[in-house]
């Protein structure tokens, strides 16, 4: 009998992409259970009047930054031993101001930002629907006006 | 099991945030999520439209998977994970928004006036939604990413743009509810 390895098992789920579903069950859990889903713990947020999420994001911040000098100095490598290097993000003074102030607009009304967007389909179906349809004619205009746009 | 169904603190929610972030790295890939929206107008034939979509989103099965897991794990925590979805929020968050005309105020996540089931019904409701909508995904991709890609992966590995971003981030958010929420509702 052969034995399966835990590289092995790794290696199959990587086969099949399963590792990003679980991994996205895990995130959304997470994010629904420290309420970072919530409407009204974004509303406290811009309203400085809780610090909870800023517990969260600039907790998630400060540890990531960790992360990223072990990526940095190559003491974590990605599951392929490669070296792990985060994309650079695009530039722009404009793009990521003006961008930016137009998501914290929709952010702030409707309390989704994207990924959480796809989290409350399973709890308030009908209004996430909207919201997605929203982001996707969002998406759909950037990109058919993306060229004419200043960076 | 009594950890799971209470609510989690700042502190636990922050490092299993950024255990994802390495988890999504090390599965080879960049962390972030509104990249998502460019890849499902390409699944939904935007490329007709403009080069721009023109891209194979196949080569995104694994963020499509990503997603897919997203919808799931919200539907698990919603239906299993949350017994009770009342929130300690600040005592003058519940005060301001009551006078705002919010009804139950933290006893959910959402509030009925923004994510009432009705929303159909109301004109009011679907356009705060879908314009909610638009400005979240056009702002997202103008500026290059979201929360994720943004103020957990940017701002961590030290890069400018993104502090740019989160700054316009809060401009935004602060003047949706100091300025915008109180009209609106």
């Amino acid at each position: 009998m052969r034995i399966l390895k835990p590289r092995r098992i790794l290696k199959y789920i990587q086969m099949k992409n399963i590792k990003f579903l679980i991994l996205g069950i895990f995130f959304a859990i997470v994010l629904s259970k420290s309420q970072a889903i919530s409407w009204y713990r974004f509303y406290e947020m811009f309203k400085f009047q809780s610090f909870h999420m800023f517990g969260i994001i600039g907790g998630a911040v400060v540890i990531s930054l960790v992360f990223m000098q072990l990526f940095k100095s190559g003491k974590i490598k990605d599951i392929n031993g490669n070296k792990i290097v985060p994309k650079p993000k695009k530039k722009g003074f404009i793009s990521t101001i003006f961008g930016g102030t137009l998501f914290g607009l929709g952010w702030g009304i409707s309390g989704a930002c994207a990924a959480p967007i796809f989290v409350i389909l399973g709890f308030k179906l009908v209004p996430a629907i909207i919201l997605l349809l929203g982001a996707l004619l969002g998406a759909f205009f950037y990109g058919l006006l993306s060229k004419k746009l200043p960076n | 099991m009594d950890f799971i169904l209470q609510p989690w603190a700042w502190y636990i929610g922050g490092p299993l945030i950024a255990i994802s972030l390495l988890l999504y790295f090390y599965f080879g890939q960049n962390f972030g999520a509104s990249t998502n929206f460019d890849t499902l107008c390409s699944m939904a034939g935007a490329g007709k439209f403009s080069d721009y979509f023109k891209k194979d989103w196949k080569e995104r099965d694994f963020a499509l998977m990503f997603v897919i897991g997203l919808i799931i794990g919200g539907f698990i925590a919603a239906n299993y994970l949350i017994p009770d979805q009342s929130i300690d929020l600040n005592p003058t968050t519940v005060q301001e928004l009551t006078d705002l005309g919010f009804s139950n105020v933290g006893n959910q996540y959402f509030p009925d006036e923004i994510f009432g089931q009705d929303v159909f019904l109301s004109l009011k409701g679907f356009l705060i939604l879908i314009i909610s909508g638009v400005l979240i995904g056009f702002g997202t991709r103008y500026a290059g990413g979201c929360t994720s890609g943004h103020a957990i992966t940017g701002l961590s590995s030290l890069q400018l743009p993104s502090l740019l971003a989160v700054i316009g981030f809060f401009i935004g958010g602060i003047i949706a509810t100091w300025f915008i929420i109180p009209i609106l509702i």
